[in-house]
C-alpha cells in the first residue's frame, strides 16, 4: 500500500472509530450513571455482565474503536511534535494500539468472565 | 494619540534583530506607511515588498504584531492603540532580507497541489456552459477570490509543524478546481492533495479562515478535500 493511500485510510478510520465511540461513550456512561442510581454495588454489575454476551460484544466493540482511534491521534502528535516519521511514526501507531487492545480486552474479560 | 509610533522591525535574515524605531504618528496612518516611512526618512537600507498599496495584489503580507496580515489595509489605530508595533517577515517561508520572504515554496506547494487548470476543450469547442447557481460552481465561488498573500499560510500552525504541507491556500486552490467541473485533472489532484501532507493533516484550527484578509474559509474548503479524497479511496483511486 503507498504511503498516500495508507494515511488517507488512517484518516477514514480514526472518523469511522469516532462515530462509534461518541456512541459507545454516551450508551457507558448512561449505563454507569442509571445503575449507580438504581443502587447496585459493583458486585451486583459483575453479576450482570459476567457471562452476557451482549455487554461483552459491545465492550469489545468499545475496546477495538479505542485501540484504532487513539494510535492514529497519537501518530500525529509524534509526527508534529517529536519530529518522528516514516515508518518509525507508523511503529508507534501498532505499538500503541497493540497495548490498548491488550490492556482493553484484559478488561473486558475481567468484567464479562470470558477468559482473556 | 501619542506623537511617535514605537516600531520594532525585523532586521537581517534568518539570524537578524530587532530594531527600534520612532515614526511619528499620523490619521488614517496603515502599517504599510509605517514601514515607507522608515524606509524614505529613517534608514533607506530597510528591503520591503508592496506594490498596489489597496489590497489587491497581495505582496505587503507582513507579521504585524504577531499576527500575519497585509499591511496596506491594516491601519495603526486597529493594531497598535497604545503606539507599539512589531513588525517582521511573513511567517514560515525562507527570509530573503528584512521584511522581504522567499515565496517560492508558497508556490512551489500550490504546483505539488495541482492547483492550475488542466483544460478539456479547446478554442474549436463550444463554451462551456456552468450554472451559476449550481452546487458545484458556488462551492468554487466561496474560494475562487484567492490572491495568493500568503497570509493563511503563515497563519497555520501544522504549516510550522509539518513542513511539507501543502497549506491552506494551495488546497483551497485545489477545492475550487474540483468543483470545477471543466476541468480534467481531478484524479491526479485528490491524488496530490490526500494524506499526511494534504488536507488529512489540517486540524481544523480555522486560525487560515480567521486570517484570512479576503475572508475566505480555507478550512472549509479542506474539509470539502477530505470528503471527496475520502470517496476516491473507497472507489479505489487513490494510489
Amino acid at each position: 500500500m503507498t504511503a498516500t493511500r495508507w494515511q488517507t485510510w488512517l484518516w477514514l478510520a480514526q472518523r469511522g472509530s469516532a462515530a462509534v465511540l461518541a456512541l459507545c461513550v454516551l450508551v457507558h456512561l448512561v449505563t454507569m450513571i442509571v445503575v449507580v442510581q438504581g443502587g447496585l454495588t459493583a458486585g451486583d454489575i459483575l453479576g450482570r455482565t459476567r457471562g452476557n454476551a451482549g455487554w461483552a460484544a459491545f465492550y469489545a466493540t468499545f475496546v477495538l474503536a479505542v485501540a484504532i482511534h487513539a494510535p492514529i491521534g497519537v501518530r500525529t502528535i509524534a509526527t508534529e511534535w517529536l519530529g518522528v516519521r516514516g515508518r518509525a511514526v507508523d511503529g508507534v501507531l501498532v505499538v500503541f494500539g497493540g497495548v490498548l487492545a491488550w490492556l482493553g480486552w484484559r478488561a473486558v474479560a475481567a468484567v464479562t468472565g470470558i477468559s482473556g | 494619540m501619542q506623537a511617535t509610533i514605537a516600531v520594532k522591525v525585523w532586521r537581517g535574515t534568518s539570524d537578524g534583530v530587532w530594531q527600534a524605531f520612532d515614526v511619528p504618528r499620523r490619521d488614517a496612518q496603515t502599517v504599510l506607511d509605517v514601514v515607507t516611512h522608515i524606509q524614505r526618512h529613517l534608514d533607506a537600507t530597510l528591503a520591503y515588498r508592496f506594490a498596489c498599496r489597496v489590497g489587491m495584489c497581495g505582496s505587503c503580507a507582513m507579521m504585524v504584531n504577531g499576527r500575519a496580515r497585509w499591511t496596506c489595509r491594516t491601519h495603526v489605530d486597529v493594531v497598535a492603540p497604545e503606539g507599539a508595533l512589531t513588525i517582521g517577515p511573513l511567517g514560515h517561508l525562507p527570509v530573503v532580507r528584512d521584511l522581504v520572504v522567499d515565496m517560492a515554496p508558497f508556490f512551489d506547494k500550490a504546483q505539488r497541489a495541482h492547483a492550475a487548470f488542466v483544460p478539456t476543450a479547446t478554442r474549436h469547442d463550444p463554451f462551456a456552459v456552468v450554472p451559476p447557481t449550481s452546487p458545484a460552481r458556488r462551492a468554487a465561488d466561496a474560494g475562487i477570490e484567492c490572491i495568493g498573500c500568503g497570509v493563511c499560510y503563515a497563519a497555520c500552525d501544522v504549516v510550522d509543524w509539518r513542513p511539507d504541507y501543502l497549506g491552506p491556500a494551495a488546497l483551497n486552490r485545489a477545492w475550487t478546481l474540483v468543483n470545477d467541473v471543466r476541468d480534467g485533472g481531478q484524479r491526479a489532484r485528490l491524488q496530490a492533495v490526500a494524506g499526511d501532507a494534504g488536507c488529512h493533516a489540517c486540524h481544523t484550527h480555522q486560525s487560515c479562515t480567521r486570517a484570512c484578509p479576503k475572508h475566505l474559509a480555507p478550512t472549509g474548503a479542506i474539509a470539502g478535500l477530505k470528503r471527496a479524497t475520502a470517496r476516491a479511496a473507497m472507489r479505489g483511486e487513490i494510489d
